[in-house]
């Protein structure tokens, strides 16, 4: 029978035990959203607290997939119970979206959970869903959870929100040490993986991102504990992946002794409350703008007579 | 919230690398609006169910062109009788004439073979859903 005609509650329990199929059905729930969703929320936040969440990060082809698939292999070897989440873009035209992800991770022992998410038309890297797909998975007893993100560029780093440690993956030949001084993608980095390091221009890129770390040092910005360690890996071969390891359970280390744990999860409390609000209050708006008493400033705006900014202050000021 | 997309699992099972035909039938899914998630080459029925499980996919569309698929579209599908999914498995690429209706008694939903429209293979695709999540192939 179909697991699309057991009750939620059945179906959560089974995932609770472990029930691959209902863990599967469970992600979908909350991709889908709505009341199921926050059902199953209401059944997994609690439990999934103990999972180390492990974002990773990086430009399109920068070997995401390819590493992820070695890091699993290494944390099961480790006798940890890892699960993915591996995002991949909707496409905005038509919704549809080709998710590749588990071609680079055809050699992950089956007894790892791989689920492919689509945006389904979010940007920022991550999907809605995810914290919610991370929750389902840990609850399940996985741990670590790996989240990896779309290819991003520079600024989409939604992924900081949802883990309690980044991992960015850069490779050889990225840009220069003006790139590395940019602001975005490199200042959330926990730790840096430099992939590829077998090909021509991987201490220069090494170099870069030490450049940039002493910088970070200089102004100021950097975490005085936790300077991030830069990983040299050829994820083809499998090299450098124990460090990665380490260097991520160091970080797990470092925010539980630090209580910068606590921290990073009220900020995570704080972005999914107000990604939340948004929603429901953008729905809410959107609902009174409709309304007849809104005609005539909808009117005026259109015809130029009353300003965007000031029309808008007579839709949101009533809640402020 | 956006409908819910269906989400069908293609992939090569078994030792065949023709994948140019499975890459344009993914590229029609995805145009049709449908999430594709694409597993590549040398899968075998395990790695495939769980693939399925994992990611509750609707559908699964094997990419034939080896002339395994009298072996492998029926071990696909005892395999997943095996582990009490009832995902209807669409089998694309070289199948004989003659084939078709040994693979219709095993249980196959559909055979695509060459020179299908996009239209032909998303139609087929959404058809093969529809027609099991109506309950059209229960299983115990």
């Amino acid at each position: 029978m179909s697991l699309r005609q057991v009750p939620i509650d059945q179906v959560i329990e089974r995932a609770l035990n472990g029930d691959r199929r209902a863990i599967g059905r469970l992600l979908s729930l909350v991709e889908r959203g709505g009341d199921d969703a926050e059902t199953i929320e209401t059944a997994t936040h609690v439990r999934a607290r103990d999972s180390h969440v492990i974002g990773i990060t990086g430009a399109p082809g920068a070997g995401k997939s390819t590493m992820v698939a070695r890091l699993v292999a290494a944390f099961s070897a480790a006798d940890r119970r890892p699960a993915v989440v591996a995002v991949d873009p909707s496409s905005p035209l038509t919704g549809g979206a080709i998710l590749g992800d588990r071609v680079r991770m055809a050699e992950v022992d089956t007894t790892a959970f791989i689920r492919s998410v689509a945006t389904r038309g979010h940007s920022g890297g991550l999907a809605l869903s995810v914290p919610g797909s991370a929750r389902v998975l840990a609850a399940a007893g996985f741990d670590p959870v790996i989240i990896e993100t779309v290819g991003v560029g520079q600024v989409e780093v939604d992924v900081t929100a949802a883990a309690d440690t980044t991992v960015v993956v850069v490779t050889p030949g990225m840009g220069d040490a003006v790139q590395a001084n940019k602001a975005g993608l490199l200042e959330v980095a926990d730790i840096f993986v430099v992939n590829k390091a077998d090909l021509p221009g991987a201490s220069d890129a090494r170099r870069d991102l030490e450049l940039m770390l002493e910088l970070s040092h200089v102004t100021g910005q950097e975490d005085a504990d936790h300077r991030p360690p830069i990983i040299m890996v050829n994820s083809l071969e499998g090299d450098g992946i124990d460090a990665v390891r380490t260097a991520i359970a160091e970080h797990r280390d470092h925010l539980v002794t630090t209580d910068r744990l606590q921290e990073r999860r009220r900020k995570r409390a704080r972005y999914e409350m107000r990604v939340r609000a948004e929603l429901a209050f953008g729905a809410h708006l959107q609902r009174r703008l409709g309304e007849p008493e809104f005609a005539a400033t909808v009117d005026s705006v259109a015809q130029g007579d009353d300003t965007p900014a000031a029309a808008a202050r007579k839709l949101w000021q009533p809640y402020a | 919230m956006p409908p819910a997309s269906s989400r069908i699992v293609l992939a090569k099972l078994g030792l065949d690398g023709h994948d140019r035909g499975i890459k344009v039938v993914a590229r029609m899914l995805r145009d049709a609006g449908m999430e594709v998630i694409y597993l590549g080459l040398r899968q075998t029925t395990d790695s495939i169910v769980a693939a399925v499980e994992q990611e509750d996919a609707d559908a699964i569309g094997l990419s034939m062109h080896n002339a395994g698929h009298l072996t492998l579209g029926p071990a696909m599908l005892a395999a997943l009788d095996e582990a009490g999914l009832d995902v209807p498995v669409i089998i694309g690429g070289i199948v004989p004439d003659d084939d078709r209706p040994i693979l219709d008694d095993a249980g196959v939903a559909a055979v695509l073979g060459p020179g299908a429209s996009a239209e032909e293979v998303v139609t087929t695709v959404r058809a093969a859903i529809d027609f099991a999540s109506a309950g059209g192939d229960e299983t115990a």
